[in-house]
Order: structure tokens, then C-alpha cells, then sequence
């Protein structure tokens, strides 16, 4: 599904500063990742260069096995809209659209219909329990059901991977564990979810956990008692 | 197509005093440039109708008095114009002079018709005196050469004297005689001017008056249309020329402003030439800048608005929209918000000058004597306000475009970040 292989990133601001140093990663279709590691380890940067939202110097980067690398900008957009699906930290709802209309808005990108694309929005609502909030504006929803809303979007397009960035970090304990049980659910249908996170707790509820220290893979640990963790059972330590 | 316009709707909706903001700027822009125009046009159109009426080539020439003594004689003398005069100008200057004519004043004649009667002032004229004055003849002739000549007793009545004499009797006033002081003289022609100059003045054959009252030799003005004269420098020479002829005539010195008066029209409308292109360009100036205030204040706002929704692109792109949707769509709403307000604009101003048309279209100013149209027709072309308001278009488009461009241009990662 993913096939990262010798991946170097080096941002040009000022000094030169080399954030990847080399990743070989394999992501298989129907997993439940999390990438973990301190700020400026380079997950947040790893996440761009998967969700084909960064480029990388060196390296490839198979998606589905497409090669993913210097595409233009339209190219990318494309792959973006119909692979990929984004949870933000901060939601990025975009505030004057109410929830349906922002569910519905890659699926505008796909040039599907008004009608049928506000259809499906109002579904995949229904499905995280929002059909209610269907037109009310982000502003008018707690933290939680923003995220839902903006879970909503990421799923609309069917696309073949999650790509979650810190999805708990703006939301109170009780509301992550919600968005962290709708990511498992998720997982249980068969999709591929990458979080990044810098969370052990978040992480805990992955089936694999990918550490990451200053710019490299330090450890890849399979996960699949999610009690084991020293955080305790069925929570998060914030 | 349409989901752009539901794109569109909904983010001028959630904006509307930003769009109000933009929308104002360009139709206040437009709006100013119309009526300043319009306004201009007025003025302009008012100077070519007056000049339209009557020859701008003539030369009139006044009698005065001397300001400088000369050959033994004394100043303050009365410079009186007689025939040797106009002979000279006929004679002297046949490159320059189509024809000459002259005038004289009768005052305080009484024409009477039967019962009624009307005092007024005879004016002895010349065939010429239609292409130098504002008289323009309503029915019958002029004074022609013949009646010159042969000192025919022929009148020409404005039609208000006309009204006056003959409006009881209801008969035809061409053919008519009149009794002038026990002289009779046939009505061949009537006569209006434009705003009522001068006192209704009868016209008869400038050799009949000068026999008949007794005048000798003497008269008043001198009246011709020039030729080979087209600018100031010709024009000047040509008056110090003839000033010196007519000098040596009367014994005044030629550098003698005020022995005679020289009221040369065509000098006087090429400085309103000058006048009216100085008016013309100001008003164009003043317009061009409103204009680009205007457009100024459009390329503001679509900047702050591009810069405001830098984030909002980022989630679009991260979302799939390509940067091609994304310019597009900032231009379609740039073009449409400076399309439906430079159109309000247009029409508001538009508007105003059709109204300033109604209330002073035909702006006249009574100076006493008589009355001169100061403000006519202050309306724009058409295709002027669609050209503007399209100048503003495309100026608006191109303020949107260029900070779009940038937006579209920023990844979307940066974009994501910014607030």
C-alpha cells in the first residue's frame, strides 16, 4: 500500500536543516498505524510528504503503487482528492460552509453533482451521528463534532488511506476517546490509518507504532494488546 | 458552472461588508467619472452650439478714441468710421478679406402697421451680416446685394416685432409696408436669433439707411469674414495691418490700441480652443484618477481577501481543489462583484447626468444684453461609461489575479499554517 524507500527531506530556511535522513517504511493495506515521536523528530513532515501535501529530495514513495514524486501541483491535487483523506488537528472546516457543504467539498473537486454530493454528505453524517448538525456552521459545534464533520470529509471520497495529524491534540480526553473508537471502527471495515500523534496513549489504540527520533526510524512496535501499555486501560494520558 | 456560482453566493454572502466595500469603490469610481464627464460635456457641448451659429472667421471692427497724440494731433480725439474705411478694407486686403460690410444704428424709430406700432432701432446691414451675427432668417429673404445697390426701402423684422404689428390683423406680414416716420418700407423677411440678443432690431439696406437719415459718410461698424488665416500668429499680424491702414486714414498712430477696436472672433475662439482642450483634458485627468482610485481600492480588497483566505485555499487544495479551481475562482468572483457594481455605477451615473439634462440641460445666462447658453446636453456616450466601467472590469480582474496567483502558488502545507 505504502512503500516508503530512502526518503531525505532537507528544508532551505536559513541554515539547512535535514528533517529526513533516510525512511524505509511499509504500510500494508487494512493497517492501523501511529507514528510517534517528539516535536521536530519529523513526523509531522513525514505525514505532509504521505498525504502528497510536501515533496521529498531523495528517495521513492509508492502509493498504491504509484510512483509519487515531483508531481505537478494539479497531478497531485488529483491523487490527493481520490486517495488520500485528511483529519486535521485543527479541523480546517472551512467556517462560512456548514457541515454538509464541507463534507460535501471534495467531492465538488470530483465535479460530482449538487444533489447527489450533498446526498452522500448527509449520509456519512448520519453515520457519525451528526445528521442533526447536518446545517449548522463549525462555529456553532463542539470540538468533537467538528471532528466528525471533518472525519465525514476525509471519508466521503472512499479514499484508500487515512492520514490523521494529531487528531485528539485540540479535543478534551472524553471527545478523543470518541474520535479514537470512530478511527478503530474505521480500522475494523478494513481501511489504512496512519496517525501521527505524539501521544502515547493515542498511540496505544494503534495496532503498530512507529518511533521516530531525529529524522529516522528508531523502532517499529507491533501493538496488538492495546492493554499492555503502562497508560492504563481505556484511557489517555494527556 | 453553476456550483461556482453557489461557491461564489456563498462566500459573498458570509462577506457582505467587504464585498459592499469593493462593490462601493468601483461603482463610486464609475459613478464620479460619468457625472464629471457629463458635467464636462455640458460646458462643451453649450461653447460648440454658440460657436456653431455664426462664422468664427469675422472680424468686427468698433470705433474709438486715441490715447496717444500723433502728427501734431492731440489724444482723446473720436476715431468716426466712414465708407473710405470699408473701401480700404475691401481694397487692401483681398487675400485675407471674403467681404466686408458695415453697420449703422438708427435709434428710436417708429414703425407703425395700421393701428399698432412698435419703436425700435434700425440697423443699416450688409448681405454679409447673417454669416458674422446669430440671425437666422424664418421666413422670406435677407438684405441682398440688389437692395444695397439700387437703396431699395425693404425691412427685416424679428419675428416678436412682427407678432406686434401684425399679430391682430392675422395678415401675413412678407409683402407688408410699414410707416416709418413717413417713410414706407416693404416687410421682405423675418427673422429670430438665438437667446434674444439685442433689442429686436429691425434690418433694412445699409445704403438706404445712410441716404434716408441723413448719416453722410459715417458708420458704425465694420463687419467681414477673414480667409488664409488659420492661426493666432496670422491672425495677429493681419489685425496689425489693417489697424495701420485704417491709421493712415484718420491720421492716429497704428500702435494705438484704442482708436479703433478690433474684435477679431476667430482669435477669441481659438483661446476658447485652448480653454475648452485644457477643460477636456482636466476633466479626463480628474476622471482617470477617480478611475484608478477606484481600482486601487479593488486591488486592496482582493488583496486582504486573498491574503484572508489563504488558509481556506490550503484546506481546498488538501481536499483535492486544483490551483487552476482555485484561480478561477477568485477571478469569476472578482469579475463578478466589479461587473454587478461598475454596472450600478454606470447606470447611477448615467442616471445623474440624464437628470442634470432635466433640471439644467439648457442652463441659459441672462448678462443683460442678451443671453448665452452656459450648460448644454451634460451627457456621456454610451460606449464612454461601458468602456470605463470595462477598464474597471479587467483592472479588477487583474487586482484579483495577481495576489490569486500568489495564493494558488503557495504549498498547501504553508497555506494549512497560515492564519
Amino acid at each position: 500500500m505504502i512503500h516508503l524507500k530512502d526518503i531525505n527531506k532537507t528544508y532551505n530556511n536559513g541554515a539547512p536543516l535535514h528533517v529526513l535522513k533516510g525512511i524505509n517504511l511499509d504500510i500494508n493495506r487494512g493497517e492501523f498505524v501511529s507514528i510517534m515521536g517528539a516535536s521536530g523528530s519529523g513526523k509531522s513532515t513525514l505525514l505532509n510528504i504521505l498525504g502528497i501535501l510536501d515533496n521529498y529530495d531523495t528517495g521513492e514513495y509508492y502509493l498504491n503503487n504509484v510512483l509519487i514524486k515531483n508531481l505537478s501541483e494539479t497531478k497531485s491535487a488529483e491523487y490527493r482528492n481520490r486517495m488520500i483523506g485528511f483529519i486535521f488537528q485543527s479541523f480546517n472546516l472551512i467556517s462560512f460552509k456548514n457541515a454538509v457543504e464541507n463534507v460535501a467539498l471534495p467531492l465538488f473537486y470530483q465535479g460530482v453533482s449538487r444533489k447527489k454530493r450533498n446526498a452522500m454528505a448527509l449520509e456519512y453524517l448520519d453515520k457519525l451521528g451528526l445528521k442533526d448538525w447536518a446545517h449548522h456552521m463549525p462555529n456553532e459545534m463542539s470540538g468533537g463534532q467538528k471532528q466528525r464533520v471533518a472525519i465525514a470529509r476525509a471519508l466521503i471520497t472512499n479514499p484508500q488511506i487515512i492520514l490523521a495529524d494529531e487528531p485528539t491534540g485540540a479535543l478534551d480526553s472524553k471527545t478523543s476517546v470518541e474520535v479514537m473508537q470512530i478511527l478503530k471502527d474505521l480500522h475494523k471495515t478494513g481501511m489504512t490509518i496512519v496517525v501521527v500523534t505524539h501521544e502515547s496513549g493515542v498511540a496505544n489504540q494503534t495496532d503498530k507504532i512507529i518511533h521516530i527520533k531525529d529524522g529516522i526510524i528508531e523502532r517499529i512496535e507491533e501493538n496488538l494488546d492495546h492493554d499492555a501499555s503502562p497508560f492504563g486501560k481505556d484511557g489517555f494520558m494527556k | 458552472m453553476f456550483d461556482i456560482w453557489q461557491e461564489i453566493y456563498g462566500t459573498i454572502k458570509r462577506n457582505k461588508l467587504r464585498t459592499f466595500l469593493t462593490g462601493f469603490a468601483v461603482a463610486w469610481g464609475i459613478f464620479m467619472l460619468i457625472v464629471l464627464l457629463g458635467a464636462g460635456n455640458g460646458l462643451i457641448h453649450a461653447f460648440e452650439k454658440s460657436s456653431s451659429e455664426r462664422a468664427m472667421n469675422s472680424i468686427k471692427i468698433f470705433q474709438g478714441w486715441t490715447s496717444k497724440p500723433y502728427d501734431g494731433l492731440k489724444e482723446g480725439r473720436n476715431i468716426q468710421l466712414d465708407n473710405k474705411d470699408l473701401d480700404a478694407t475691401n481694397r487692401n486686403f483681398p487675400d485675407n478679406v471674403v467681404s466686408a460690410g458695415a453697420t449703422l444704428r438708427q435709434n428710436n424709430v417708429n414703425l407703425s402697421f395700421g393701428p399698432e406700432y412698435v419703436n425700435l432701432t434700425l440697423m443699416g446691414v450688409y448681405p454679409n451680416y447673417t454669416e458674422v451675427e446669430a440671425v437666422k432668417l424664418s421666413e422670406g429673404r435677407f438684405i441682398n446685394d440688389i437692395d444695397l445697390k439700387e437703396r431699395r426701402k425693404v425691412i427685416i423684422l424679428h419675428t416678436k416685432t412682427a407678432e406686434i404689428l401684425f399679430g391682430k390683423s392675422k395678415v401675413k406680414p412678407i409683402g407688408q409696408f410699414l410707416n416709418a416716420n413717413g417713410v414706407s418700407y416693404q416687410v421682405v423677411g423675418l427673422y429670430t436669433d438665438q437667446g434674444d440678443r439685442g433689442g429686436n432690431d429691425a434690418y433694412i439696406p445699409f445704403s438706404t439707411l445712410q441716404t434716408i437719415y441723413n448719416k453722410g459718410d459715417k458708420l458704425n461698424n465694420i463687419i467681414f469674414t477673414t480667409k488664409n488665416m488659420e492661426t493666432e500668429e496670422s491672425n495677429k499680424a493681419f489685425e496689425k495691418r489693417y489697424r495701420k491702414a485704417l491709421a493712415s486714414n484718420h491720421r492716429f498712430d497704428p500702435e494705438d490700441d484704442s482708436a479703433i477696436w478690433i474684435w477679431n472672433r476667430f482669435t477669441q475662439y481659438l483661446q476658447q480652443q485652448t480653454g475648452m482642450g485644457i477643460l477636456r483634458t482636466a476633466i479626463w485627468v480628474i476622471g482617470i484618477f477617480t478611475l484608478l482610485s477606484g481600482i486601487v481600492g479593488v486591488s486592496n480588497i482582493m488583496l486582504i481577501t486573498v491574503k484572508e483566505r489563504t488558509r481556506e485555499f490550503g484546506i481546498r487544495k488538501a481536499l483535492g481543489a486544483k490551483p487552476a479551481s482555485i484561480l478561477w475562482l477568485i477571478i469569476v468572483e472578482s469579475v463578478t462583484i466589479t461587473t454587478f457594481f461598475g454596472y450600478i455605477g454606470m447606470v447611477a451615473g448615467i442616471g445623474a447626468t440624464e437628470w442634470m439634462n432635466a433640471a439644467f440641460g439648457s442652463q441659459t445666462m441672462d448678462a443683460g444684453m442678451f443671453s448665452e447658453t452656459v450648460f448644454l446636453d451634460p451627457t456621456v456616450d454610451i460606449g464612454i461609461a461601458i468602456k470605463a466601467t470595462m477598464t474597471l472590469v479587467i483592472a479588477g480582474t487583474l487586482a484579483g489575479f495577481f495576489p490569486a496567483r500568489k495564493a494558488v502558488s503557495i504549498s498547501p502545507i504553508e497555506a494549512l499554517r497560515a492564519d
